[in-house]
């Protein structure tokens, strides 16, 4: 990479810059990570990353060895979303690189901020198809906030500070480095800047004042507002100044996938989260609103339904630190782009409550008429899987970090734990990747070894990445592995079930193995619950037990998760079946 | 409608892939693209016409913003500019023809840069209906093979685009 001479804006503007002797890109490396306070790296070794690895060695950085390199990125991804710093992985050229990428996009697509260091063939190898060659920034760029080749060790300084500047400022992201071997042992001068300046780059973080007028004259006016809030609220550490906000402000929230836990699921202006399976509230709610005062979302399509019909009756708000993000699904009346908290802290100055006990009451009725159901099918019968999460919510203490797979025990998991608190709920919600949950679940339980942490699964996720048992035990890490059983591949077999006159092509998992046996051949705990009556018993004893536990629940295999929206409905266009209970 | 977009991208490797990336994957078309150096070292120019609604474009340009490279995106076609391409034709062109094609040239203010016993190689710029009428004229000739450049366009006036 050649040295930028952008002058008239400074490159790399140094204001205490500290001059250190030569190092080599390896070391460059661990001290770049010791000045970010990395406490802890996910990775897994190979050819390439020999040097790195041999620097590491030496280092007393923590390094969390998987046994599948998408598992390292799920779990530093798990890591930085507890946490809110980046998390760091490490991995070598080739196959080590290109099986970050699926980790990788699921991190873009929800913008977690990580640092990705993958080794590449040496400089004078690249572009011969050498052995485990792969053009990983090639490969990475449409899923990655920005990457490098690094081609001079000179360069790899401002990179790594870039790097770490980028994942974890605006709207976070991955970013990846990929460096040639030799390039981890060649020497040069290591100066690390923390203070950047990249002239392409610079986030806007307080929203405008004439915009942020507007939307208080808007919220004044409203007769029927509501905040409808997303993952952006987390990352912006927005709770505070949205709970306060929605309190002065009266006005209800709800909170996509990716948002909860970022206003307390127990409070009264909470009506949950909407969209395909979202409460029947939060969907009536959007769709008869007068003002939308969506907060860090990018309406997907997940929650919009059919986007024509969304929200018809609303004016929105925009807030969003991502520009491109404003009126690229929706029309918006008030964009404000900014960072979230920000924006909420200076809305909450000026804010007054429109007129909105009616509509408030409204609502309340509809909250009384449609709760989202939890049967249960009593003792003796299958267990309904709803009922396991309602008791892995009642019985894990309060601070319990949940994190799931994808599919239907992940609705289940949205619609049935009460998430109270920000930062407790970490999922694959943009890209909706299966096997994310459980190298995430040991991402948050090593970066909050005193929180209880479940990681809720389904029996196909679960095999996705079954093989981080390994690391989990090899860690001995106390965490709770609850496997919703039901043998199939659950929401496929759902719309199958619905859409495709109950052809099940596929999606009956026959085969699975033995969950409790599998536990036991990685040295783990495996306990099974096949009836209603010992399911609390099992997640007791879970909850006391050390090291990593599985419990295999075995649940009805043809539960479906309800109310739901047929993709590409409005939103108030409800399927709500429940009626099996 | 057509938008002709000047970019100001840092003059690092892939930046290119980047930009024509982020067209491809997000479902934009490129009509044509330019792209040189800029007065400012380290700094490249790439002029890109994008067909599309304003809706659009102005998602292209937000999108192109955030890529780390890109410094600055203008979209030329909302002010007054100068646009133009170059165009080189080589037409059939033996002996009783060539002082028809001649007249055609200089009409369009063109200028013949290589003729060999049966062709003519014509250098021609402009905006693109000019590029079009010169292309329609010397088909009756029969056009052996075109190059174009793409457009290239400057704001009127002393204002320039500048980088922040």
């Amino acid at each position: 990479m050649r040295k930028p001479e952008i002058n008239n804006k400074g490159y790399l503007e140094c204001e205490h810059r500290q001059i250190s002797s030569a190092a080599s890109g390896a070391t460059m490396i661990i001290k770049a990570l010791e000045k970010e306070n990395v406490d802890m790296v996910f990775g897994y070794p190979g050819g390439a990353v020999i040097p790195l690895y041999n620097k590491l060695y030496d280092s007393t950085l923590k390094h969390v060895l998987v046994r599948h390199e998408q598992a390292a990125v799920h779990a530093a991804d798990g890591y930085a979303r507890v946490t809110g710093k980046p998390g760091v992985v490490f991995a070598t050229s080739g196959p080590g690189a290109t099986n970050l990428v699926t980790g990788i996009a699921n991190a873009y697509m929800d913008s977690v901020p990580l640092v990705i260091i993958t080794g590449q063939v040496p400089c004078s190898s690249i572009g011969t198809d050498a052995f485990q060659e792969a053009d990983i920034t090639g490969i990475t760029m449409p899923i990655t906030k920005h990457n490098y080749l690094v081609k001079e060790v000179s360069d790899l300084p401002n990179i790594l500070s870039e790097a770490f500047f980028l994942a974890s400022t605006g709207r976070r992201g991955p970013v990846l480095i990929d460096i040639p071997k030799d390039i981890f042992d060649r020497e040069a001068e290591f100066v690390y800047n923390r203070n950047r300046k990249i002239p392409g780059y610079n986030p806007t973080y307080e929203g405008h004042a004439g915009q942020i007028s507007r939307a208080v004259k808007a919220i004044k006016e409203a007769k029927r507002p509501v905040l409808f809030g997303g993952g952006g609220l987390l990352r912006s550490g927005a709770s505070p100044a949205l709970q306060d906000f929605a309190e002065k402000a009266r006005v209800p929230v709800i909170l996509t996938l990716m948002g909860l836990g970022a206003f307390p699921g127990d409070n009264e202006l909470y009506l949950g989260m909407p969209g395909m399976h979202g409460t029947i509230t939060a969907n009536y709610a959007l769709t008869q609103a007068d003002l939308i005062i969506a907060a860090g979302v990018r309406f997907d399509d997940r929650v919009t339904g059919k986007i024509e019909e969304f929200a018809n009756n609303a004016r929105v708000i925009h807030i969003d630190i991502d520009p491109a993000e404003i009126g690229k699904n929706v029309n918006i009346d008030v964009p404000i782009v900014g960072d979230v908290k920000t924006v909420l802290e200076a809305l909450l100055k000026n804010v007054q409550p429109g007129d909105t006990a009616e509509w408030l009451q409204q609502i309340k009725g509809w909250q009384k008429n449609y709760p989202t159901l939890c049967g249960s099918n009593g003792a003796g019968r299958p267990i309904k899987p709803q009922f396991v999460i309602k008791e892995l919510s009642r019985l894990s203490p309060e601070n319990t970090i949940v994190a799931t797979d994808v599919g239907q025990h992940q609705m289940w998991t949205a619609q049935h734990f009460n998430i109270k608190r920000p930062y407790k709920f970490i999922t694959s919600g943009g890209l909706g990747t299966m096997g994310y949950g459980f190298p995430a679940a040991i991402g948050a339980k090593l970066a909050c070894p005193d929180e209880t942490v479940i990681c809720i699964t389904g029996d196909g996720s679960f095999q996705m990445n079954i093989q981080e048992l390994a690391t989990a035990v090899n860690n001995q890490l106390d965490l709770i592995i609850a496997v919703v059983n039901n043998g199939y591949l659950g929401m496929v077999r759902q719309w199958q079930d619905i859409f495709y006159n109950k052809r099940y092509a596929h999606t009956a998992l026959e085969g699975n193995p033995d969950f409790v046996k599998v536990a036991e051949a990685y040295g783990a705990k495996g306990l099974r619950a096949a009836g209603e009556n010992n399911v609390s018993s099992v997640i007791e004893e879970a909850l006391s037990e050390k090291g990593p536990v599985i419990i295999d629940f075995i649940v009805d295999p043809e539960e479906n998760v309800y109310p739901m929206v047929a993709p590409n409905c409005p939103i108030n266009e409800i399927i709500f079946g429940g009626a099996r209970s | 409608m057509k938008h002709v977009l000047a970019i100001l991208v840092e003059n690092k490797p892939g930046v290119l892939s980047r930009v024509a990336g982020l067209f491809s994957r997000r479902g934009f078309n490129i009509d044509n693209i330019a792209v040189g150096e800029t007065v400012a070292p380290g700094i490249s120019r790439m002029t890109i016409t994008v067909e599309g609604s304003e809706k659009l474009v102005e998602q292209v340009i937000k999108q192109l913003h955030k890529l780390i490279n890109v410094i600055k995106v203008s979209n030329l076609s909302k002010e007054s500019s100068v646009m133009r391409e170059l165009l080189l034709i080589k037409v059939n062109a033996e002996v009783g023809y060539r002082s028809d094609i001649q007249q055609i040239v200089e009409t369009f203010r063109g200028k013949v840069v290589d003729v060999s016993p049966e062709s003519m190689v014509i250098e021609v710029t402009g905006d693109e209906e000019k590029l079009e009428a010169i292309k329609l004229l010397l088909q009756h000739y029969g056009i052996r093979e075109i190059a174009r450049t793409g457009k290239v366009a400057l704001l009127r006036g002393a204002a320039i685009t500048r980088e922040g």
